[in-house]
């Protein structure tokens, strides 16, 4: 649509102010993160809360004498990187079954897949948590990891993908004898790029900021995610809003910059999370 | 080919098919409806963890008791009200944003990439910063800045504690970092709406509001169904911000049916009374699903 030069001002100040209110808490988070603690609090209601006036890095050093920051990371790492890559490779597997072989039972597992995909975690938490507790599994990776594997959304996503894949592709390699395995991994998954991607990104936003389970199964600092993690520290006392905001800088940086980067496949992977209901 | 090599063939796929699937159909099943429907069986139970009474079938009793439990249905119509409130509002927000967006002007992708940004900050994360935020007195961030739009005429308040604005300082910062998801979404159907049809309504003289109405509205109708469902669902979700920010209080203005659950279970280990309370919101999330399928069919049918 074009826009009268006036419109166009006006967008671009309504787009301005409003991204100005978007990155207000951002900026008072770095700003903060950098100022010495008992500046933090006294400062927040003014606009020195985004100069970072006596910059220094005394508060992320704070960070890792006060906690075990490195382990937090590796463990949130871990538990979303295993759940999103198994899940990876389990569900577009599953998929690729539904989409293109005939077999027995194929359409009714299809259409509990469909049916599971409405179920939000919090209607099977109460007992994951039972089961968890009487098996002694809390405290553990693998309570964190196994159960978010595999996923109705993420196995609908890529079947939506496959069924629009033209058949020859697959035929050529057939004709040769290559087995379905082979024709999965050699010209399905190559041809699917935009498909993993996304239910990759969609899993990792998903699981990357996961707090009611690990809050449920969790007490031992050494299996605790970020997530749980900056809750735990911000109830730490001294409350020393400086450290907090370093510790949630820390956290929030490296993915900032995969979002940064790769920010046309995120936005890309979202709005594909909507195809259809 | 002949008859008893085509079954064979169909035999061979039903093998390699059930090996693809199986571990995903595993994994569902063990984790998703084996757990639904110890959760609905439960529900019916006394069951309680280290409770020395014996496992018992007690019907609807547990029901019986959360909706005569003022606490739960607190939660149940904070949940209502956050719904009521925050979907209008994000909704709003996030059309305005792909609306302005979607205008061609250039640097476009800047402002996209910074709406979108807060979704990927874990919602503990925002919680805590919030918290900084809200602090009580002239020094807290949002005090300050409520008294320069006011010219001075804010009294500061400690949002977090006040029975009043507890619950809308929740929802404000869940619209904050919610928003770039929906608008996103908005943002790809509005490019998928053909140039012609505004092309055609404006030669019949259509002004803009009358484009957005008569054009984008109903050419938008399936995203922004979708956009309101999910909204919809996360508001009866709630817990995160409710868990860190304020403990469900002051005096249960933002306790939610999830964290009621979540108490029930983890902190007085009553199973069947938290699995009756996931029963009830699992009930809400099916009606609003079911919702949404009739609403997007009817397009269907009309389109």
């Amino acid at each position: 649509m074009k826009a009268s030069r006036l419109g166009r001002l006006g967008s671009y100040l309504a787009l301005t102010g409003l991204a100005l209110l978007f990155l207000a808490p951002l900026a008072m988070m770095l700003a903060g993160s950098l100022k010495p603690n008992e500046r933090v609090l006294v400062e927040a209601g003014t606009l020195a809360a985004f100069l970072p006036v006596g910059a220094s890095l005394d508060n992320y050093a704070a960070v890792f004498e006060r906690t075990d920051f490195l382990r937090f990371l590796f463990n949130s790492v871990f538990i979303t990187g295993t759940i999103v890559a198994a899940g990876l490779i389990v569900n577009a597997l599953a998929a690729y079954a539904f989409a293109r072989l005939q077999w027995r039972g194929r359409d009714l597992l299809f259409n509990l897949v469909l049916a599971l995909m409405i179920l939000p975690f919090e209607a099977i938490a109460v007992p994951l948590f039972y089961g968890a507790s009487i098996l002694g599994l809390r405290d553990t990776y693998i309570v964190q990891i196994l159960p978010f594997i595999a996923n109705a959304f993420s196995i609908y996503l890529f079947y939506s993908f496959f069924i629009g894949l033209p058949r020859e592709l697959e035929e050529a390699a057939s004709l040769d004898g290559a087995s379905t395995l082979r024709i999965f991994f050699a010209v399905i998954v190559p041809n699917s790029k935009p498909a993993f991607a996304s239910v990759a990104i969609l899993s990792f936003l998903t699981w990357w900021g996961s707090y009611l389970w690990p809050l449920l199964v969790t007490i031992v600092p050494e299996v605790r995610p970020l997530p749980v993690a900056i809750a735990s520290f911000y109830t730490l006392p001294p409350l020393q809003w400086g450290d907090i905001l370093a510790f949630g800088t820390l956290m929030v940086m490296p993915v900032l910059a995969v979002f940064l980067m790769f920010q046309r496949w995120f936005v890309r992977g979202v709005a594909s999370s909507a195809i259809k209901g | 080919m002949s008859a008893p090599n085509a079954r064979r063939r169909l035999n061979d796929q039903t093998a390699v098919g059930l090996l693809l699937a199986g571990p995903a159909m595993l994994g569902l099943f063990l984790f998703i409806l084996a757990p639904f429907l110890v959760a609905l069986a439960l529900a019916f139970t006394n069951l309680r963890l280290g409770s020395p009474l014996p496992l018992e079938f007690v019907g609807v009793k547990q029901f019986e008791r959360i909706f005569t439990d003022p606490d739960f249905l607190r939660a149940l119509s904070n949940n209502l009200l956050f719904a009521s409130t925050v979907v209008p509002l994000q909704t709003a927000l996030a059309l305005g944003l792909a609306l302005l967006l979607n205008r061609g002007l250039r640097g476009t992708v800047v402002f996209r990439t910074l709406f979108f940004m807060p979704v990927v900050f874990p919602m503990s994360l925002v919680a805590v910063v919030w918290v900084l935020i809200y602090a009580p007195g002239p020094e807290g961030m949002m005090n300050g800045f409520l008294d320069l739009v006011t010219l001075g005429a804010w009294e500061p308040r400690d949002f977090l504690r006040d029975p009043m604005l507890a619950m809308p300082a929740l929802m404000l910062l869940s619209i904050w970092q919610g928003a770039g998801f929906q608008m996103v979404i908005l943002l790809a159907g509005l490019q998928q709406i053909p140039e012609e049809l505004y092309e055609a309504a404006a030669l019949d003289g259509a002004g803009r509001w009358s484009q957005f109405r008569h054009v984008t509205l109903p050419q938008l109708r399936n995203s922004l169904v979708f956009v309101v469902l999910v909204t919809s669902i996360l508001a009866f979700r709630l817990f995160d911000q409710v868990q860190i920010m304020t403990r469900g209080g002051p005096d249960g203005a933002t306790t939610t049916v999830i964290y009621e659950a979540v108490q029930a279970v983890f902190t007085r280990q009553q199973v069947a009374r938290a699995s009756a309370m996931t029963v009830v919101f699992f009930l809400l999330v099916l009606a609003l699903t079911w919702l949404q399928r009739r609403l997007a069919r009817q397009e269907r049918e009309i389109g």
